[in-house]
């Protein structure tokens, strides 16, 4: 009976904060400040909560009895998740006030939806991964609406809770059959019943497989559960999807490397086969539909599912490298993503226009800060050196390759040829074109301005020193299997 | 007899479904679910869960099913209308899939059936605690924590009912 209260001390803090600002919100007067005290303490329960969950381990502990886990895989992904959240409070704040949504509640669940993904990484058995994973979900479908009187906030709003609760449905289906075949939910148990077994043969397990891969891939995006994306990202307020491009395929993919190679790692030949199918199909339809895409929301969400296809080829490749190369990626993703979504916020007008793409035409002469940002996020998506995406994409590639998967990384790097057209594109026309329109107003504040400052900093560190969170990555992967 | 008492309810929690699938009035389809939520509670009383049967009466065949055939009746939806609507295009992988995982299903069955881990949870040994008394000793002892997380779940949805359903903010 170990119920160490204090390995859970950065949800604590979350939840504590949460609360406190919703308790704030109703006690201040509607005018006080217009409400920056909100986005000020937000930052201070984000960065408490860093501060707590900073301390790396040495070994693995277990606390609740066993069923949540704080090893360096976790902590990692818990400053993961702690700077993609800080992140995007940075940038809502200036957002949320021009579209009048600025309520007390946004920060809130931005927290708690923190809190969910926290126990996906950090779950030792299925339930808590899922309860994670439903209130990291739930947050997110009511941060979709949050534009209350738009319809197509409304719509996408709908459209994510229906398709959500379908793919959950899929993932607890999967759980109680592997629950039914191994008479456990504790992943480690898991993996030794699967391990006694001589790997996976029985086709009920199997099917579990399978579904929690369903399960999961509706939550990174993947190609073919990824009808809900470009609707959802389009629909939903710009720095909520800021949020879900970055924060929720990070905590899928945690949970997804944290169930697949601790409990089913023995049997990784009956599941690759299935990722490397997803993997190749992601990649392809993500990159060849984003081509043809003139909404710059759409474009970046085609292009998120593109680059969830390149976390699941690592996925395949499941060595060290392709592990610590994903972990590496996704911190190099939050940099750039959120870094290219504050773009979008700083440009558009209220009630969200100016979100195609030729609406960037000129930008390059009006203001050559914000256009030089926006190349150096599009250049570092695209995978082009010295940026942050080139190195995690050199990681991932070589890891497949390294598995033995060639393949795999030749149609990855093709891929990401592809790519290359839709990202220049928009640099192209911010240099190449006269201006059509003005940008003032900007919605800029400046917070939002540290926030780009960060993301640039962030993409040239780790596109020009990788090593030493390379480092980190690969030292936070050992105790995963 | 137990195992007779199983199919009989087994299959008519299965017939119960597909009607609930084929039904067109909404009120009819929520009477079918009703059906089958009280056929799983059967099939829960047969297993020893007498605690999990009483649960499932009371919150989905109880509550939830209450809530659902209000809603139905306040929105007054008519049956046929919205079905003119439907893609028949997507009726064929539908049907393509279905098959598909049904012979994986009979593959299954055909199957040996693998035997799980036996865990210390056996008849005997629920008998002589008592099952509330063992579902309260799990929920506070090993899942102590998703119990405790539940109540931020709750309140998130809480306060999404609030956030996109109140008039003014």
């Amino acid at each position: 009976m170990t119920f160490n209260i204090l390995s859970i001390l950065p949800i604590l803090v979350l939840a504590g904060f949460g609360m406190l600002v919703l308790v704030v919100d109703v006690m201040s007067a509607r005018k006080l400040g217009e409400k920056n005290l909100l986005a000020y303490l937000s930052l201070a329960g984000i960065v408490i909560a860093a501060i707590v969950s900073r301390n790396s381990t040495a070994t693995t502990l277990f606390s609740f009895n066993e069923t949540f886990t704080i090893d360096n895989y976790a902590l990692f992904f818990n400053i993961l998740f702690l700077l993609s959240t800080g992140l995007v409070i940075l940038i809502s704040h200036s957002y949320i006030k021009r579209e009048d949504i600025n309520h007390g509640e946004y920060y809130a669940l931005l927290m708690f939806s923190t809190i969910g993904m926290m126990l996906m990484a950090s779950g030792a058995d299925l339930l808590n991964i899922f309860i994670g994973l439903e209130v990291m979900s739930i947050s997110i479908y009511i941060l979709t609406g949050f534009k209350r009187s738009k319809l197509i906030s409304n719509e996408a709003s709908l459209k994510y809770f229906l398709l959500g609760a379908f793919a959950t449905g899929f993932l607890l289906y999967g759980i109680s059959l592997v629950y039914g075949t191994t008479g456990t939910i504790d992943l480690r148990q898991i993996a030794s019943f699967v391990a006694g077994k001589g790997g996976v043969k029985d086709p009920l397990l199997l099917m579990g497989m399978g579904l929690i891969i369903v399960g999961l891939g509706f939550k990174v995006a993947s190609v073919p559960f990824h009808a809900w994306v470009p609707d959802v990202y389009e629909g939903a307020p710009t720095a909520v999807t800021a949020f879900m491009s970055v924060g929720p395929k990070a905590a899928a993919f945690a949970a997804f490397m944290r169930i697949f190679l601790t409990a089913f790692g023995s049997s990784h030949y009956e599941w690759q086969k299935a990722i490397w199918i997803l993997a190749v199909l992601t990649m392809t339809v993500g990159n060849v539909v984003a081509i043809s895409q003139t909404n710059i929301k759409r474009m970046l969400a085609y292009s998120s599912i593109a680059h969830a296809g390149y976390l699941l080829v690592a996925l395949v490749a499941a060595n060290n490298m392709g592990v610590s190369g994903t972990l590496f990626y996704l911190l190099a993703y939050i940099f750039m993503n959120i870094g290219a979504f504050a773009i979008v916020i700083v440009l558009s007008q209220k009630g969200d226009v100016g979100m195609n793409i030729d609406d960037y035409a000129g930008l390059g002469f009006k203001h050559p800060m914000l256009a030089i940002a926006m190349t150096l996020f599009m250049f570092s998506m695209a995978g082009i050196p010295p940026m942050a995406g080139f190195v995690g994409k050199f990681y991932i590639f070589s890891a497949a390759i390294k598995s033995g998967y060639v393949g795999l990384a030749i149609i990855g790097v093709i891929n990401s040829v592809i790519s290359v057209y839709y990202y220049l594109r928009i640099t192209v026309i911010m240099y190449m074109k006269e201006p059509v329109r003005d940008f003032h107003p900007l919605t800029i504040s400046p917070l939002i301005v540290v926030a780009i400052a960060i993301a640039v900093v962030g993409t040239l560190h780790l596109g020009i020193f990788p090593s030493k969170v390379m480092e980190i990555a690969q030292r936070s992967i050992l105790t995963l299997r | 007899m137990e195992s007779y008492l199983f199919y009989i309810v087994g299959t008519i929690a299965v017939l119960a479904a597909v009607y609930l699938i084929f039904e067109r009035n909404p009120v009819f389809c929520a009477l079918y679910l009703i059906q089958t939520m009280v056929c799983i509670a059967v099939l829960y009383i047969l297993l020893e869960a007498q605690f999990i049967a009483a649960v499932q009466m009371i919150v989905y065949a109880g509550a939830i099913m209450v809530l659902f055939l209000f809603v139905i009746m306040l929105l007054n939806i008519k049956g046929d209308e919205e079905s003119k609507r439907s893609f028949p295009f997507r009726k064929i992988p539908a049907i393509l899939m279905g098959i598909g995982l049904l012979t994986v299903i009979c593959i299954i069955l055909k199957s040996k059936l693998l035997q799980g881990k036996q865990d210390v949870y056996t008849v005997a040994h629920i008998e002589s605690l008592g099952n509330t008394q063992l579902i309260g000793n799990l929920l506070f002892t090993d899942y102590l924590l998703p119990f405790e997380i539940t109540s931020i779940l709750l309140f998130v949805a809480a306060i999404g009912a609030i956030m996109l359903a109140k008039r003014k903010l």
